[in-house]
């Protein structure tokens, strides 16, 4: 018989979107002197909210807070107030979290039940795991006495709008410097709830500062003179950018960018939960994923076996309104990425791959991309090479262990890898080979505040979690 | 895949010539199960939401699913009685409830339940082969089968002996089951494994895959006598082994879980893991089936809260 | 008396690439003077191919270079300072050459000497000091180990031999492979630090040396898409910008340069300045 589910939509009642948001600066809520622009749901294209644009003069109000805050309050307070605040937020978090997840998937167009089950839930726990790090650095090792950084200004992607704000703003403020953020435009909307946090949470005024706006906003942040670090996610074009922009300035830089992780499956997987960490790692939040396993290399003594297995998992997915908490898959975050995704699977089809996607019924309105896989795919194709940063698999072949390190790395990027294998010697000699900052063995797309993340090569530098992630933000 | 491939499990042997050697090899070649992501991919398939006209459909699909079981020391022809009364009709105050599969009982009682169920279309289960543990010798065990097929049992619940199979002796599990299946005739054999026992998924889907080779139309988790019995990922792992050895042999077998499933949201996790692992085929009596006592009065309640918009309370519902 | 009896051997200050002492490609080269301004030796100059030819080296030596134990680079690296003990005089006197008093140089070539050992038994503490086990919250092991960046380009500074001691060995006691510019003005004893490390068990290639003018050399390195890192250490104060922003084009890890007190302790900053943290998760179940 078949067993339809029926819609079981999450309550969009419980957030409340007001018309307009401003800039957060100073511990208020401001205009912003540049043309507002709008923020919509991609799934139904529906307008939410009109928002502040920060220019260069807000941006330098936003710095000037940041500067005042971290002279007078944050910097000199002392860690175990500043842990009190941050565990303050956490619980704020977790309090407001259906509200947080709701607001973020009709923001971003993510499944409920990632909003719910993921990044909620590590948006609180970034912040607890570091407010516990704020009185106990000096046995970071990183000397006896780290002193903070200064003014951090950090800028964001849209692909985890309220998860990547924490990955910045937990460690900055627990390492004692003050932040002036930007997230993406398409989806501020939870930045602005996690400014109101911060104001529920008496934190001093100035020690966060959030600044909505496209580009020119980003560059006037990370440009300013004003700023002691800069901290940016995002694409691996823009990373150069900013890194050309911080020569020859004293501002300390990390990176966390592009990828193209090959996720490697060995013909002695358990096979059933390598579909599974395929599915995950490419399908996950639309494959808006920096880490996403966007490149299949499988063992050619199995990929036929894995392959079939594959298609009928993908055929399971459901995929539609990201409201609804059985929805596996959302809508892709906007247009122009939407049209990037088209672009690249029209490129993979052209140079030759066998293109494949389950039937799939998508929405009208709203920007969606069915869950798509590649065969037949080369190195030298644009799909094997190229981040495509959407639902989009692309499956290659390899005959020997070390054939799957050479194409595994065979790429300017090196943000993450997956290996399956029961065999565990097996695990470690890829491991140790796979030119990644993190590799995901017999699992994917794993993530927790206590263990570092970051890239190797082009995919940036410098870690975010963990032990290590705070010396980003100490003087060291 | 490690050693021989799914797709030889057509082609091997009849059951008579598999060889200990052989079996081995093909029980141990089978991929691997990663505990952590069998676990997890239960746990995520467990937070389906299934609300409205998809709860009802669900609700009457596990009750028709149902293998109403009473295996106590102390049950008695009254009881088993009142329980077949109970699973030919469910609710006596709604005559659309479907009644359940079969009603499961010990093999001295079998006869007893073949009586009270006569001409409804519900089956009755035996447990046999020594349950629950399987300790007995093959001759007694068979004798067990035997009679509950002699006494009207349509369906027989055996054990496999879990000590045989963690010593490494599957050609004795093998050969057991194959015995067994003789000894049943025309009644269906379903083959429990203890899987609480067998500590690992890896042991659960050598077993599945043992089981089906020697002809079980079922296979089923647990006697309910041990701890833990059945759970969602174990049944994912069979549900796994029973879509493969269909798309390998193209025989389908059933699949129970059985013992711990208490409540309506239970059984629909478990129908939403067929549905999303062995898929729809899978979703009917003749092929899924929830080993259980108390659930149905839950499926009963739930199934009320949704036609009246009231919640209910189990006095509301015959306990028997 | 013998320096009457006897004309002295000059040595030909060559390049240090792939275990190799070739000259420039280029067949140019520059003249050395001392202090005085005297005479001393003509440097090879190197030219942009030289640089490309030392990447290659590098590049080539570095993934053996990276899977040696850690005991056994420790061993070399010690090896390293055991060759430079025995030439204690040769480097004293070229340092003398280059302008310092007899004490001081002797006691630079001590430090160095020491620096190269206290490097040496980095090798094998670095993956404990900066790895670590870390407390996911879920069924999973998950370590993070250091790693070496790769090829690391390194603009040397003017301290002829604590300096560069300074900043090479950090670079290479992890596994890195190494492309120096020595100091311009004084680049002798960087050549004759080549000499001991070609005879110190060090494969060809970790280390290659390459003297000339800095300001030709370095924005080569700073630009090649195949050197992951660079150490500005000896670039100019003005040259800074314009170097990072090469480096900017594979986004190389960059460490700036910062006033700095040679025979200091030294730190772990400029060992970890070339390390990739590297995460592994693994699920824990039977």
């Amino acid at each position: 018989m078949a067993f339809e589910y029926a819609p079981a939509p999450e309550s969009r009642d419980i957030v409340d979107i007001r018309p307009s948001y401003g800039l957060f600066v100073g511990g208020e809520f401001t205009g912003g002197r540049g043309e507002p622009f709008k923020s919509v749901n991609p799934a139904n294209e529906e307008t939410l909210a009109e928002i502040a644009r920060a220019d260069a003069a807000d941006v330098d109000r936003a710095v000037a807070a940041a500067r005042a805050a971290y002279d007078r309050v944050w910097g000199p307070m002392p860690g175990r107030e500043r842990a009190k605040y941050l565990y303050r937020i956490a619980r704020l978090v977790q309090e407001r979290a259906r509200e947080l997840a709701v607001l973020e998937s009709i923001d971003n167009g993510k499944p409920i039940r990632e909003s719910r089950d993921v990044d909620v839930p590590l948006v609180a726990a970034h912040f607890f795991y570091h407010a516990g790090w704020a009185d106990k650095l000096p046995y970071a090792g990183f000397g006896p006495d780290p002193r903070p950084v200064g003014v951090a200004g950090q800028v964001i992607p849209w692909n985890f709008p309220l998860l990547m704000l924490a990955w910045k703003i937990a460690p900055a403020l627990a390492c004692g410097n003050t932040v002036v953020l930007k997230p993406a435009e398409t989806t501020p909307l939870t930045a602005l709830a996690f400014a109101e946090i911060c104001q529920q949470a008496d934190l001093p005024p100035g020690v966060v500062n959030i600044v909505t706006g496209a580009g020119e906003t980003g560059r006037a942040l990370v440009e300013h003179d004003g700023v002691d670090k800069v901290a940016f996610t995002g694409s691996t074009e823009v990373g150069k950018l900013i890194a050309r922009a911080a020569a020859g300035t004293r501002k300390r830089l990390t990176l966390e960018l592009g990828g193209k992780a090959a996720n490697v499956v060995f013909d002695d997987a358990p096979l059933d939960q390598a579909v599974e960490g395929v599915v995950n790692g490419i399908f996950f939040n639309q494959g808006h994923v920096c880490c996403a396993g966007s490149r299949l290399l499988v063992q050619e003594s199995v990929a036929d076996a894995l392959l079939e297995r594959l298609k009928a998992r993908m055929a399971t997915l459901r995929v539609g309104d990201p409201l609804d908490k059985n929805t596996d898959v959302g809508a892709i975050n906007s247009a122009a990425q939407l049209d990037k995704i088209r672009m690249l699977s029209e490129a993979g089809e052209a140079e030759g791959a066998g293109r494949w996607s389950p039937p799939c019924e998508l929405p009208q309105r709203g920007f969606w991309f069915a869950p798509t896989l590649f065969t037949g795919v080369a190195q030298s194709h644009r799909i094997a090479r190229e981040e495509i940063f959407g639902p989009v698999l692309s499956v290659l072949t390899f005959r020997t262990p070390a054939e799957a390190v050479e194409k595994a790395n065979n790429t300017p990027y090196g943000l993450s890898a997956g290996v399956w294998t029961e065999k565990g010697s097996r695990v470690l000699w890829m491991a140790e080979r796979l030119r990644a900052g993190v590799v995901w063995a017999n699992t994917f797309n794993k993530f927790d505040p206590a263990s570092p993340f970051g890239g190797y090569k082009e995919s940036g530098f410098g870690r975010e979690g963990g032990r290590h992630g705070l010396e980003a933000y100490l003087n060291v | 895949m490690r050693g021989p491939r799914l797709g030889d499990a057509g082609v091997v042997a009849t059951e008579t010539r598999t060889s200990a050697g052989e079996l081995r090899a093909f029980l141990h070649g089978l991929p691997g199960v990663d505990q952590v992501g069998a676990d997890e991919r239960a746990a995520r398939l467990a937070t389906r939401s299934i609300k409205t006209s998809a709860k009802a459909e669900a609700i009457d699909l596990a009750i028709s699913m149902v293998d109403l079981t009473t295996l106590e020391g102390a049950d008695t022809p009254g009881k088993v009685r009142a329980l077949c009364a109970k699973g030919v009709r469910p609710d006596p105050a709604d005559p659309g409830v479907p009644k359940v599969a079969a009603i499961c009982v010990y093999p001295d009682l079998a006869g007893v339940a073949a009586e009270a169920v006569r001409g409804t279309g519900v089956g009755v289960a035996s447990v046999a082969t020594a349950f629950p543990s399987g300790r007995a010798p093959l001759e007694a065990k068979l004798a067990d089968t035997r009679a509950a097929v002699a006494a009207g049992a349509t369906e027989i619940d055996m054990v496999i002996d879990r000590g045989a199979f963690l010593a490494g002796d599957y050609l004795k599990v093998h050969e057991e089951i194959v015995a067994t299946r003789q000894a049943c005739g025309d009644a269906h054999l379903k083959v429990i494994f203890e899987t609480g026992e067998l500590a690992t998924y890896d042991n659960v889907r050598r077993a599945s895959w043992l089981a089906m080779r020697a002809g079980a139309d079922f296979i089923k988790t647990s006697t309910g006598k041990v701890a833990p019995a059945a759970t969602l990922p174990v049944t994912l792992v069979m549900l796994e082994a029973v879509r493969d050895f269909r798309d390998a042999t193209g025989r389908q077998v059933g699949v129970k879980p059985a013992g711990g499933i208490r409540t309506t949201k239970d059984a629909i996790r478990y129908l939403v893991l067929v549905n999303e692992t062995a898929g729809p085929d899978w979703l009917t009596p003749r092929w899924f089936r929830l080993g259980a006592s108390s659930l149905l009065n839950d499926l009963l309640m739930q199934r009320r809260k949704l036609a009246t918009g009231v919640y209910s309370g189990p006095d509301h519902f015959t306990k028997d | 008396m013998s320096e009457r009896a006897r004309l002295g051997v000059r040595k030909t200050y060559k390049l240090f690439i792939g275990g190799a002492f070739p000259r420039s490609e280029s067949g140019r080269s520059y003249v050395v003077n001392d202090a005085k301004g005297r005479f001393l030796a003509n440097a090879s100059r190197a030219s942009r191919k030289d640089v490309r030819d030392a990447v290659a080296a590098a590049r080539k030596a570095s993934g053996g270079w990276a899977a040696r134990t850690p005991y056994n680079r420790g061993q070399i690296l010690y090896r390293v300072a055991e060759m430079l003990e025995g030439r204690r005089a040769q480097f004293a006197d070229e340092l003398r050459a280059a302008g310092a008093g007899k004490n001081a140089a002797a006691s630079e070539v001590d430090e160095a000497i020491d620096r190269w050992v206290w490097y040496a038994g980095w090798a094998d503490k670095l993956g404990a000091v900066a790895g670590s086990a870390n407390p996911v919250s879920g069924p999973f092991f998950n370590f993070s180990t250091p790693e070496p960046t790769g090829v690391v380009g390194i603009v040397a500074p003017d301290s002829p031999l604590l300096g560069l001691v300074s900043v090479v060995a950090p670079a290479i006691v992890s596994g890195n492979a190494a492309v120096v510019v020595a100091s311009e003005p004084a680049p002798l004893p960087a050549v004759t630090l080549a000499e001991v490390l070609a005879t110190s068990d060090l494969p060809g290639g970790v280390v290659n040396l390459l003297t000339g003018r800095r300001g030709e050399l370095a924005p080569w390195l700073a630009s090649h898409m195949d050197v992951d890192a660079i150490d500005l250490a000896g670039a100019s104060p003005d040259a800074v910008r314009e170097l990072e922003e090469a480096a900017a084009g594979n986004l190389k890890r960059v460490l700036r340069p910062s006033r700095q007190d040679w025979s200091a302790e030294p730190g772990t900053a400029r060992m970890t300045a070339f390390l990739e943290t590297k995460t592994v998760w693994h699920p824990v179940g039977v």
